[in-house]
């Protein structure tokens, strides 16, 4: 059975249905990248998950437990779903180090000395093992964005999901975090990206999904929605980043 | 003009009143410092209760805005008279057998509590949702998350406000005089009556302008410097 698994998930805010009968499944191990224009209900999608947001139909099912009903642990959920925000989300009055060992020792209850360690090992894997006295905002905004995947891997998250984070980054800042990203890949880290990064959706997606408002449009393997998409949207989506240069 | 400054700026009486006014300043001092940490505290805690969230805190929350409300709207003196007076009348074991200081302190944190819980809530309102929604998928508590992230941030963007309202607080330790507190206030009303000298009452005022001034010159340096660090931080 599926890691993730969404059946006819419908989620509005007010009048407006964001998701509409949205159905996906991921697998452990797999990643899974959602494209689609802004407002397609790629965010609102990751939130349900981890229940940030509250779906208004339909059932979620992570690792086997259904989180839809309203019985769940919504704390003992989230600790092991890591979600990273476009802005990064750090918290500013504390430092790298401490924005990194609050879940572990708040949440995951490891006492002091066990939470700076994992903490200093991931940052060393981050590359930012000597920024760990420095509060976010002495760091660029890739290094905060690896900062909080740093956060949310110190949780030991089964599933990671990445809510554009390279979409409020200088260009030249991407590469670091994408090159994160593609090692966490590698390691089989089952992860859902909403992204506008299409070559990098194209070269980590075991399946990709194209949202168009609020309906999962399309999905299918990277190379059959890239190359050769069926539904005349993906197309008309796909011509769009072409022209603008950005696959 | 020579009669000006022998009424309210004499040499001699300055002297004379001083060690009674100063013995009074102290107890303002006193006064400033417990009601301040009351405040602190049962501010913090009422606003927090105004940002509960749900339907089942909706009757918490109520109480807190009619309290605010009231003793927002209440002036100091007519709190420090029903304190004062009514709490001794009342005959009840406990509460009505006090000293004046007592009833001073429970007036003066009664009215300012209601003050800072705004600041306070204007702070926990003034931190991004999103911080919460970080610490919230971390999997902290809604409490884990305020104790953490909101009101550490909160506190810390209200500090000027608070001292502002801690400057005003100091000012107003001299009101619960009417109630009888020995402070400087009254030591120099008694000076002033017993000698037919106003100058006792610029010995207090000058008291409380020197321990305004360090005050207000922090908060300015505060403002200041939170102002240089987001300046940097735009660029």
């Amino acid at each position: 059975m599926s890691f993730v698994h969404l059946d006819r998930v419908t989620k509005c805010f007010g009048e407006l249905e964001v998701l509409r009968h949205v159905s996906l499944d991921v697998d452990e191990h797999n990643v899974v990248c959602l494209i689609g224009a802004s407002g397609s209900g790629k965010s609102t999608l990751l939130r349900c998950i981890n229940l940030l947001e509250k779906v208004d139909e339909g059932t979620i099912v992570v690792d086997g437990q259904e989180i839809t009903n309203g019985h769940v642990d919504v704390n003992a959920l989230r600790r092991k779903i890591g979600i990273v925000f476009q802005a990064y989300n750090l918290f500013p009055h504390m430092t790298v180090l401490e924005n990194v060992t609050l879940g572990p020792k708040k949440v995951r209850q490891l006492n002091a000395r066990q939470s700076r360690d994992t903490a200093r090992e991931l940052l060393e894997r981050i590359g930012l093992a000597e920024k760990a006295d420095e509060f976010p905002d002495r760091l660029s905004g890739g290094q905060q964005q690896r900062v909080a995947i740093a956060r949310a891997l110190a949780m030991e998250p089964k599933l990671m999901l990445l809510d554009e984070i390279t979409s409020a980054l200088d260009p030249q800042l991407v590469s670091d975090v994408l090159d994160l990203v593609r090692e966490l890949a590698s390691t089989g880290m089952t992860m859902i990206l909403a992204t506008h990064e299409m070559s990098f959706a194209r070269e980590v997606a075991d399946k990709v999904c194209f949202l168009d408002a609020g309906v999962i449009c399309e999905e299918g393997s990277p190379e059959q929605i890239f190359s050769d998409p069926t539904e005349p949207r993906t197309r008309e989506f796909l011509g769009r980043v072409i022209a603008a240069g950005r696959l | 003009m020579h009669q000006v400054i022998n009424t309210f700026f004499s040499p001699h009486d300055f002297r004379v009143a001083f060690p009674n006014v100063w013995a009074g300043f102290q107890v303002n001092l006193k006064l400033m410092v417990v009601a301040e940490v009351l405040v602190l505290i049962l501010a913090l805690a009422l606003a927090v209760i105004r940002g509960l969230p749900g339907r089942g805190a909706r009757p918490l929350r109520a109480l807190a805005i009619v309290y605010t409300d009231f003793f927002r709207g209440t002036p100091l003196i007519l709190v420090a008279f029903v304190i004062g007076f009514g709490l001794p009348a009342l005959n009840v074991h406990g509460i009505s057998s006090r000293s004046n200081f007592t009833y001073g302190v429970i007036a003066l944190t009664l009215v300012y509590t209601a003050y800072v819980t705004e600041v306070y809530r204007a702070g926990i309102e003034s931190v991004h949702p999103s911080q919460r929604m970080a610490a919230r998928s971390l999997g902290l508590s809604y409490w884990q998350a305020m104790r953490y992230v909101v009101i550490p941030q909160a506190v810390r963007r209200v500090i000027p406000p608070l001292l502002n309202d801690f400057i005003g607080l100091q000012k107003d330790t001299a009101l619960v005089s009417v109630i009888g507190v020995a402070e400087a206030a009254l030591q120099s009303q008694a000076y002033s009556q017993t000698y037919a000298n106003f100058t006792s009452y610029t010995v207090a005022a000058v008291l409380f302008v020197l321990l305004t001034i360090p005050l207000a010159r922090f908060t300015d340096h505060l403002i200041l410097a939170r102002e240089l660090r987001e300046r940097a931080t735009a660029t």
